[in-house]
């Protein structure tokens, strides 16, 4: 009883972790239709900042992980500026290939500056809360947690306020926003620095039971976008259901069937359910 | 002037010089080494020519490409390794595996269009990667194989050697690249593009997508096999890096760089990219600084690459001067208009 609790607070880990990614690339795809193969590269330089400001600067754990929201913020709306808004009028596999540019640069960059080493983030939650039998580490709660209040929070933004709403008009219906009188350029920036901020505390929140390398955003992007295809691209609820199915696949197919196959399990349920349901689990109609 | 040379470049005659230079490289070359830099990059052209087939003729990013490259580089190496075949059965095995893998991967992932296509060929390429790695039993794992069989010279000539082998992979390079130009010009090279540029305009002429695309998905994975199984007659020994994502980025900025959609583009970007790589050979480690910049400015700025570029500028060039001095002008003004639309088509 005991390890298969344990397998459910794995898989939620995982389930929110991937499902923060999945919520940037599906809000950018939903708003520009642009595949972010460069998410992933975004999600590793949010890792690599929050190491810089804890271990270079000092800086305590939340207030690293607010400085490499905001760098990594910075860094996804320079690249909506410089690459993906001149590019809005090309062909699709123009935007695909300049996204995998992008992450090509960065992660050659920060291999420059940091090197392939492997690094370990700590985190000042290390403690193990115990209810009756049934053990929880603080971080894998804190994650948890964590996602929970970001999702909400991102909820509340898009429904609540004017900024938020503007960006859900244009993934509803992009002439309809230019009719209002939308700025398109502002709600693109502002869809790039929210991915940027969800993939930067995805990063720092996760960073401290795993590994900080400069490719470690490489299985974590294929799997976000495993599961924006499962939920749907560009729908929110989507990637937030997709990303526990995926989380909890992994947790318990690592478990009963083969740690050394667990990242394959993935890209496996995603073979499959592609070759039964061409569009996806959750979409009517074909895209 | 820069015209009259350009136009030289583009008759078809010139084709011949070049294969002649070609055959004359080992003559020319300082020493043994930049002979084996020349067959490997004429083995990665191979490979881009591949891709060139689904990803420039009928337009799906396909990003699997790596993987099916490895796929026949791995077959042919198992076989010799583990099973002791020699080297030509186990080419030809090699191909078919590749085009039959190739064929169940269509089949599920063209069903799937653009985006979704590319994400899913994306996943099948780091499934290739995993099952490669973690596979001890039958790939050997992270240790990687060795011991593969060189080419078998039928006792006339060696391919352990770095000339002949070169030779080899030439003669390979040239049949490929003969193959795609008769592929281009035919029905079949006209129906992918028509796809390319429009799956229901297409599909409205009567053209059945979901053949013709297996078709060239097929054609492509065989190409990547193709150039896997020579690469693992000629360095001898592979591992799973070998399929890494990154190799399928590598080989998309080559076709960038040449041309996407033309016939010379993947020639002309793998040689410019390989041979600068080599000059630079102290970058090594962090080239992709250079080349995703690079690629994201190419597809900004010159979406059409050197040899793209190339025919487009002719073309205007040509109808400028079609204006000025029409009746003399007029032949080479046809038959160059007749590449440059090309071009553009496939801009």
């Amino acid at each position: 009883m005991n390890l298969f609790f344990q397998q459910i607070i794995n898989g939620m880990t995982l389930g929110s972790i991937y499902g923060l990614v999945a919520l940037g690339l599906t809000l950018v795809y939903g708003i520009l239709h642009i595949p972010n193969f460069a998410h992933g590269a975004l999600y590793m330089v949010g890792a690599f900042m929050t190491y810089f400001l804890m271990v270079d600067i000092g800086a305590h754990y939340w207030v690293a992980m607010a400085g490499s929201a905001i760098i990594v913020a910075i860094v996804a709306v320079l690249s909506e500026r410089l690459v993906f808004h001149p590019l809005r009028n090309s062909p699709p596999i123009h935007d695909k290939i300049a996204a995998i540019g992008i992450l090509l640069f960065l992660e050659a960059l920060v291999q420059m500056i940091w090197g392939a080493d492997f690094r370990r983030i700590s985190s000042p939650y290390t403690g193990i809360l115990n209810f009756d039998g049934l053990i929880i580490p603080e971080q894998r709660l804190l994650i948890i947690v964590g996602a929970f209040v970001l999702v909400a929070a991102l909820q509340l933004f898009l429904r609540k306020t004017m900024t938020g709403a503007t960006i859900i008009a244009m993934a509803q219906n992009r002439d309809g926003a230019f009719l209002v009188g939308i700025d398109a350029n502002r709600v693109a920036m502002m869809t790039f620095a929210i991915s940027g901020i969800l993939a930067a505390f995805a990063a720092t929140l996760y960073a401290p039971i795993n590994l900080v390398y400069p490719a470690m955003g490489h299985v974590v992007i294929m799997k976000a976008f495993v599961i924006i295809i499962l939920g749907g691209m560009g729908s929110i609820p989507g990637a937030i259901v997709g990303g526990m199915i995926i989380g909890f696949a992994e947790a318990f197919g690592g478990f009963y069937i083969s740690t050394s196959y667990k990242d394959i399990i993935a890209f496996g349920l995603l073979v499959v359910i592609l070759s039964i349901r061409p569009q996806g689990l959750f979409t009517k109609g074909a895209h | 002037m820069m015209f009259k040379l350009a136009a030289l470049l583009t008759r078809p005659a010139t084709k011949y010089v070049f294969i002649l230079l070609a055959l004359l490289f080992p003559l020319f070359a300082a020493n043994e080494y930049q002979v084996y830099v020349m067959s490997l990059a004429f083995v990665w052209a191979i490979a881009v020519y591949g891709l060139n087939i689904i990803t420039g003729y009928c337009g799906q990013l396909n990003l699997a490409h790596g993987g099916f490259f490895a796929i026949g580089a791995y077959t042919l190496g198992l076989l010799t390794s583990d099973y002791g075949w020699s080297f030509w059965p186990a080419f030809v095995a090699a191909l078919l595996m590749t085009a039959v893998l190739g064929f169940i991967t269509g089949v599920i992932s063209l069903r799937l269009k653009e985006h979704y296509f590319a994400i899913f060929t994306l996943c099948v390429g780091f499934i290739i990667y995993m099952l490669l790695d973690k596979w001890e039993e039958l790939t050997h794992g992270a240790i990687g194989v060795r011991d593969i069989a060189a080419p078998y010279g039928f006792g006339v000539v060696d391919f352990t050697d770095s000339v002949p082998f070169y030779y080899l992979v030439l003669a390979f390079l040239i049949f490929s690249i003969w193959f795609i130009s008769r592929l281009s010009k035919s029905l079949l090279g006209r129906t992918f593009i028509a796809i390319r540029n429009g799956d229901e305009l297409a599909q409205s002429l009567g053209i059945n997508l979901m053949r013709n695309k297996v078709l060239a998905f097929v054609l492509s994975t065989t190409y990547a096999g193709l150039a896997g199984a020579l690469y693992a007659g000629m360095v001898r020994f592979i591992g799973p890096e070998d399929a890494n994502i990154l190799h399928t980025f590598n080989l998309i900025t080559y076709l960038l760089v040449g041309g996407i959609g033309t016939l010379f583009g993947p020639l002309v970007g793998t040689l410019s990219i390989v041979w600068l790589t080599q000059s630079l050979q102290f970058l090594e480690t962090y080239k992709m600084i250079l080349f995703g910049p690079l690629l994201v400015l190419l597809v900004i700025f010159f979406p059409n690459g050197l040899v793209g570029s190339l025919l487009l500028w002719m073309r205007r060039k040509a109808e400028s001067m079609g204006v000025a001095k029409a009746p003399k002008a007029s032949r080479v003004e046809t038959s160059n208009s007749a590449t440059g639309k090309e071009a553009e088509n496939n801009a």
